[in-house]
């Protein structure tokens, strides 16, 4: 009945001899936050990469919404409604919030200031830009103009995510957002995440931080040797199974396999 | 651990003292501790301002040295004049510097495209309008040669331009015969290569049309870099490139533009320097790529990329027209002229560093 938002088949990616993914499936179902965890190497960033264009997988299909896609890069990807927040953010330091926020999508004036002129719609994007971050209670004072390198870490993801939040339509792919946070601050992200889950929208999160995982995730993809190894419910297993699944110390129960 | 309660209970074991801890995450305000660091912090948010500051002292200062001789109107203009197509210049390094890279070749496009303009103009007969169309075009495709190295092929910058400078001048000397075209020779064929060099008296001063051309530039530039999204794509790749990749701006395409343009406004150069000079001069602004990157150092615009407004440069480059003019008039010998501007450029680096430090 509910078509799954991302579905992806066989997928195989190789780089010479190695294989970064070997014929593995993916699946996101609508408004659930999907965990991908994997040993380094097993491939769990090809496989995400490969959902959103920033590789071009050898052979298998994807599915978004049922349709079949082809993205050749991110910003294809990103045209249709597909967010990534990257590891290292990707955002312009020296640029204010309002104006990262708008990166590769600007708004303009009305009229022939707009067309003729290109100006941009400055007021606009900070008005949009304040809304967002309020939404998801990251404002508490003005200055949207303040350059992002003026912020703290978690301040940092918080935009990261208020961008990803804001233009996302089919999903958010979020890159170890809490790995080069602190403790408080990784607390202050796990709630926007879900509350951002609370929009409505899902969330494929790619982390190595177990207790994180276990805390947001409604279900958890276990990648290993290049391909899905199963996907399990964080209800019914502890975080030490889980890790067992992922190095291959313990057998996934058959239910759950790929 | 299946909480998904509400915010107070949620979290790990080991994160409950944050219960208690600062919860004030979220504030964007800047708390700004010394009166130093409050300074530091106004200098972020205005980059022009320290050259601004600069430019006022220096005229205060030598206006008391050198007195009504260097503060008549007629000197002030005769500065604006000479720094116009220096000015012109530090434009286009500007764009470029803003996008972390640098253009060792921009004096030799000048120089090379007011030869073209001078060859087909005075001596083949070309009507004087497509003389001009001719030698603007190949600015563009001199700097979109330079582009095309920097994005397709991934050569550094300095390196690009630094063999492209050699090989723009070897054809400015090859197209000229390394002969200058004599004045009265434009005169005679095609004296509107010279319009720039027109000029107007208001209240004992002379403002050449250079001087307004160079004006103009840097208020077109302005708007662009600042109320455009181009603009705001070009201080993002010079910001952080992978970033500006990652976040959706086609980086190559945009570098590609800023190169092009950047050519253009050498070009365009090289037609206000026929007027300024008098005559087209293979020898002329052999230092100009150098004075470019002075002026544009010393307008507070950061070698490093994304940092600086394109008006320092302008402010840059008037610095340095004030210094020169004002030791002049002092009576001080032309390399203590030299001297100053060397550390004008080591003062205003440092003055960089200082201000990058800012941080939350």
């Amino acid at each position: 009945m509910n078509t799954p938002v991302v579905q992806a088949r066989g997928i195989v990616k190789r780089y010479g001899h190695v294989t970064a993914i070997d014929s593995s499936d993916f699946e996101l179902r609508p408004g659930e936050i999907l965990a991908v965890i994997g040993d380094n190497g097993a491939g769990k960033s090809s496989i995400v990469k490969a959902i959103c264009g920033a590789t071009i997988p050898d052979a298998g299909e994807i599915l978004i919404e049922g349709k079949p896609v082809k993205f050749s890069s991110p910003i294809e990807a990103r045209e249709m409604g597909i967010e990534i927040v990257y590891q290292n953010l990707a955002l312009s330091p020296a640029l204010s919030i309002a104006d990262n926020m708008f990166t590769g999508r600007e708004l303009r004036k009305k009229g022939f200031l707009g067309n003729v002129l290109r100006m941009l719609d400055k007021p606009a994007m900070e008005k949009f830009a304040r809304e967002k971050l309020t939404e998801l209670g990251l404002m508490t004072v003005q200055s949207i103009k303040q350059p992002v390198e003026t912020l703290s870490g978690g301040q940092r993801q918080g935009v990261a995510v208020a961008r990803a939040a804001a233009f996302a339509t089919k999903f958010i792919i979020m890159d170890e957002p809490t790995a080069a946070l602190g403790v408080k601050e990784s607390r202050k992200v796990l709630e926007l995440i879900k509350d951002v889950r609370a929009k409505g929208i899902p969330i494929i999160l790619i982390s190595h931080n177990m207790p994180h995982v276990f805390e947001v995730a409604d279900r958890i993809h276990i990648h290993r040797l290049g391909k899905r190894l199963c996907t399990i419910d964080p209800k019914d297993y502890t975080m030490s199974d889980a890790v067992a699944f992922m190095t291959g110390a313990k057998e996934p129960p058959a239910k759950d396999l790929a | 651990m299946s909480e998904n309660g509400s915010s107070a209970s949620v979290g790990q074991d080991f994160e409950k003292k944050l219960d208690e801890s600062d919860k004030s995450i979220a504030s964007f305000n800047v708390k700004a501790t010394s009166p130093f660091e409050r300074i530091q912090h106004v200098l972020h948010n205005n980059p022009t301002l320290v050259p601004v500051i600069v430019l006022m002292l220096s005229l205060v200062v030598f206006g008391l040295i050198a007195g009504g001789k260097f503060f008549s109107a007629f000197n002030l203009s005769l500065i604006l004049q000479q720094v116009s197509i220096i000015g012109i210049l530090a434009a286009a390094q500007s764009l470029i510097i803003i996008t972390a890279g640098i253009d060792l070749s921009v004096a030799a496009i000048m120089v090379l495209m007011s030869v073209v303009m001078g060859n087909l103009a005075v001596f083949m007969g070309v009507p004087t309008v497509l003389a001009l169309f001719v030698g603007m075009a190949g600015g563009v495709g001199a700097g979109l040669m330079n582009g095309w190295f920097i994005t397709r092929i991934k050569l550094p910058p300095f390196i690009t331009t630094l063999g492209t400078w050699s090989i723009f001048y070897a054809l400015l000397l090859w197209l000229s015969g390394a002969q200058s075209i004599r004045g009265q020779d434009i005169d005679t064929n095609a004296p509107f290569l010279k319009f720039f060099g027109e000029s107007f008296n208001i209240g004992g001063a002379r403002i050449t049309l250079s001087a307004i051309l160079m004006i103009l530039v840097f208020l077109a530039l302005w708007y662009m870099l600042n109320k455009t999204a181009w603009g705001r794509h070009v201080y993002a790749i010079g910001d952080d490139k992978e970033a500006a990749e990652l976040s959706g701006i086609r980086t190559d395409r945009t570098l590609l533009s800023v190169y092009g343009l950047a050519g253009f406004i050498c070009a365009l150069g090289g037609w206000a320097s026929i007027g300024r000079v008098g005559s087209i001069s293979p020898q002329s602004f052999y230092e100009g790529n150098l004075d470019s990157i002075t002026a544009v150092v010393i307008g507070g615009i950061s070698l490093f990329g994304g940092r600086g407004s394109i008006m320092g440069a302008l402010f840059g480059a008037l610095i340095v027209g004030v210094f020169r003019s004002g030791l002049r008039l002092s009576g001080v010998d032309v390399l203590w002229q030299v001297f100053a501007i060397g550390w004008l450029i080591i003062i205003a680096v440092a003055i960089d560093q200082w201000i990058r430090r800012v941080s939350a």
